[in-house]
């Protein structure tokens, strides 16, 4: 039995990961989830606006290395990030206003706009192919380690090593600072509060003074500015690849739809959520329970319930499982 | 102009559009453009079934292609030497065990009453058939992988003629859409999307993964053919006589000769689906269905079972795309888990049934041609529309490579502006329902 042995690694291998996991999909999560509870269709496309924004962001990113400015220890990115953020923004505001528009002024069914939808996904696909190329995209400097492994054997002693990436660092602190301003604006601005009047009764709200277009502008520059960070700091932490990005929309939705459709609190549980399952389902946790289990019971095998490539299946049954038990999400979601 | 007049120019068109690639390009192009544009079409029925008939958003439909695919593989290969007898049937034991734990997890939910006692009856049931499963499956999977891994290394098929594949990859599509169906059509209709769509990427994870059931991504190739191969025709003097006869050489007569024999038979089998949609359409079952379609509620109200019809039409269309998934592998003669992309086995024929018209056969047919015909000449179009753009460039210039070598995504920037074109300005698509 070697209890502090077990727990660091575990925290190496499951909790700093999936904490840092569960944070990108929460961010995307609640764009999903806003595009839900505002304009009331399932948005296929995020996926790939997080690959557009991110992209923007590498590009920038590329510049400000060629130019030799940097941030010291945290990545050069970071730095370019408000430029993706823009250019996501100047992105969905025009395809609102050439593609969706069009759709909300006719009062089309949410499965139309859905449809719509993944004709955008195809052209954003396409554009960011076109741009940047299919192929794996590097754009990390500075530390790459908070503390690294060694580090950490040499300060404690343990047997086990902790790794802390300084880009789990980061999307984890990110991850806090965005949602607390995301609350703040929701819960106590005048725009955020008549955001959630329009999602909550469309009539109420328009009977009240409140103007639909500036709701949704609002909107979608939110979502613009949440997929962007989402992505980047999926980019930075795993590798920028498009394909990956549309592949992401699985666990994405997952957590969403998990949480409840449309609700904030909800998508971010959500990501947590689907996170840990997949993280906790697809490792080997021979090592762990080596630790924990007392001497001469320790598994010979991986005691890996699934192999890593079923991640996708791990999201999907969770899915499965909270909507036959509660079919709104764990947070009452809405139903159009 | 009335409709017929209109759509038999619209199919004149692309028939003329495949002529001419014959001639500006090869005839082996616009051969093969037409024997995918059948299978495509097949497709797109299908879609149309669940989309334009019940109104049902499926985006699942790589998964049930490659179930069909999936079948030829089983039914045509031979079967591997030894595979059965050192752990063949010891794999089939311990997933009729998996399937065992789950029906015996789903009565102990009906059975017994709601409570703590349950959960934790349900629950153990499901872990201790999950460990028992696993120390059954592992080791009767290593023991077949081990077999001759560079060649075979899995189970093998059936050795039957692999015509038998194309109604088996409907009947393995339509098991697998039953049970989505089952759990996910009484959820609302934006789940139903996601549901599938994980399904499909599940699909796929399995065939890359479990090599003992179809080599995983080490791919079977070299499936047996329903038509004679090449090299024997070049072989037979009375082929090259004959080939001779209408003045063409024994190779490309020989490869024209396959596909024409591909083709003959496609066309057999959506001339086949093609009337039993039409008799689907107009019969008082189709009627039921757009009502349901139109207005779920009003229907319910007469009387209708909504849950079970959208389960029925899901089962069928999805059967249909298993069945052109089948047909796809055979032409193929490989299975090749790595290239289903969603983008292309799923979305594509979206584009198809939206373009072509929904709720209309022939507008999915026409779909289905239209837009593999571009989805295959959009790549050649716009490498020549980067070259008119870059020819003023100076040679070995930077943008100008970037730009030649990026004309290969050209074709998912064109699929979305059609999409989203036709959505706009005809939203009924080519051929409207009537």
């Amino acid at each position: 039995m070697d209890l502090l042995n077990a727990f660091i690694a575990l925290s190496n291998y499951v909790l700093i990961p999936g904490i840092a996991y569960g944070s990108q999909l929460a961010l995307g999560a609640l764009g999903v989830t806003l595009v839900y509870g505002i304009l009331r269709f399932s948005n296929f496309a995020h996926g790939d606006t997080m690959a557009m924004g991110t992209m923007a962001t590498i590009l920038v990113t590329w510049l400000f290395q060629s130019m030799g400015l940097s941030l010291g220890f945290l990545p050069t990115a970071l730095l370019a990030l408000p430029f993706g953020i823009g250019f996501a923004i100047l992105l969905l505001l025009g395809t609102d206003r050439v593609v969706y528009k069009f759709y909300r002024e006719q009062k089309a069914k949410p499965v139309i706009l859905v449809i719509v939808s993944l004709g955008v996904t195809f052209i954003y696909n396409g554009i960011t192919r076109f741009i940047i190329g299919a192929d794996d995209q590097n754009f990390l400097d500075g530390e790459r380690f908070i503390m690294s492994a060694r580090d950490f054997k040499a300060l404690t002693g343990l047997k086990e090593g902790l790794a802390f990436k300084t880009t789990q660092g980061i999307t984890i602190v990110t991850a806090i600072i965005v949602v607390a301003l995301l609350f703040w604006f929701l819960n106590k601005t005048r725009a955020g509060k008549s955001m959630r009047a329009y999602s909550d009764n469309e009539d109420l709200a328009l009977l009240s003074g409140i103007n639909p277009e500036r709701v949704v502008m609002i909107t979608w520059i939110i979502v613009a500015a949440l997929a962007t960070i989402a992505g980047t700091l999926y980019g930075l932490d795993k590798s920028f690849k498009p394909f990956t990005y549309f592949q992401l929309l699985l666990p994405i939705f997952a957590a969403a739809i998990v949480g409840g459709l449309g609700s904030p609190v909800g998508a971010i549980a959500g990501g947590f959520v689907i996170a840990f399952s997949e993280v906790t389902i697809t490792y080997a946790w021979k090592k762990v329970l080596g630790y924990v289990m007392p001497e001469g019971l320790e598994p010979d095998g991986l005691v890996q319930l699934m192999s890593t490539d079923y991640k996708f299946a791990v999201s999907f049954v969770i899915l499965l499982i909270v909507l036959l038990i509660k079919p709104t999400g764990l947070f009452k979601g809405k139903s159009v | 102009m009335n409709q017929t007049v209109k759509n038999t120019i619209l199919f004149a068109i692309i028939a003329l559009m495949i002529i001419y690639t014959g001639f500006a390009q090869s005839w082996n192009s616009a051969l093969l453009i037409v024997a995918m544009g059948l299978i495509s079409s097949i497709m797109a029925l299908g879609v149309n079934l669940q989309w334009g008939f019940a109104g049902l958003f499926n985006v699942g439909i790589m998964g049930f292609v490659a179930l069909g695919g999936l079948a030829a593989v089983l039914v045509s290969m031979p079967p591997t030497e030894g595979a059965w007898t050192t752990g063949g049937f010891a794999i089939i034991g311990a997933l009729l065990l998996g399937a065992g734990t789950v029906v015996a997890a789903v009565m102990l939910m009906k059975r017994m009453a709601p409570g703590i006692a349950r959960t934790l009856a349900v629950i153990a049931v499901l872990v201790v058939g999950f460990f028992v499963f696993r120390a059954l499956l592992d080791p009767a999977v290593q023991a077949v992988e081990a077999i001759n891994p560079a060649q075979s290394g899995y189970l093998g098929g059936l050795g039957l003629p692999v015509l038998i594949s194309w109604p088996v990859g409907g009947l393995f599509a339509a098991g697998a859409a039953w049970l989505i169906g089952k759990t996910a059509l009484g959820l609302r209709s934006d789940y139903l999307a996601i549901a599938t769509l994980g399904i499909a990427e599940i699909i796929i994870a399995v065939l890359k993964n479990e090599d003992w059931m179809s080599r995983g991504v080490k791919n079977v190739i070299g499936l047996p053919r329903p038509v004679p191969y090449e090299i024997d025709l070049q072989n037979s003097a009375s082929f090259v006589e004959r080939a001779a006869g209408f003045g063409f050489d024994p190779v490309e007569a020989s490869t024209l000769w396959v596909k024409l024999l591909y083709i003959a038979l496609f066309a057999v089998v959506l001339l086949i689906l093609l009337w039993m949609s039409q008799r689907a359409l107009h019969s008082p079952w189709g009627r039921m269905l757009r009502a349901i379609r139109d207005n779920e509620v009003a229907a319910e109200a007469m009387g209708k079972d909504v849950t079970a019809r959208h389960l029925q039409v899901f089962i069928l269309g999805s059967a249909i795309c298993g069945i052109a998934g089948a047909m796809m592998t055979t032409m193929d003669s490989q299975l090749t888990p790595g290239t289903y992309q969603p983008l292309r086995f799923t979305f594509l024929i979206w584009v198809m049934v939206i373009v072509g018209g929904s709720g209309n056969n022939f507008g999915a047919i026409l779909g289905g041609f239209l837009i593999w015909f571009l989805w295959v000449q959009v790549e050649p179009m716009g490498l020549w529309l980067m070259n008119l753009i870059t020819a003023g460039m100076s040679e070995g210039s930077a943008l100008k490579a970037h730009l030649i070598e990026s004309a290969a995504h050209m074709r998912l920037l064109t699929m979305g502006i059609v999409l989203l074109l036709v959505l706009r300005f005809s939203p009924r698509g080519l051929i409207p329902e009537r």
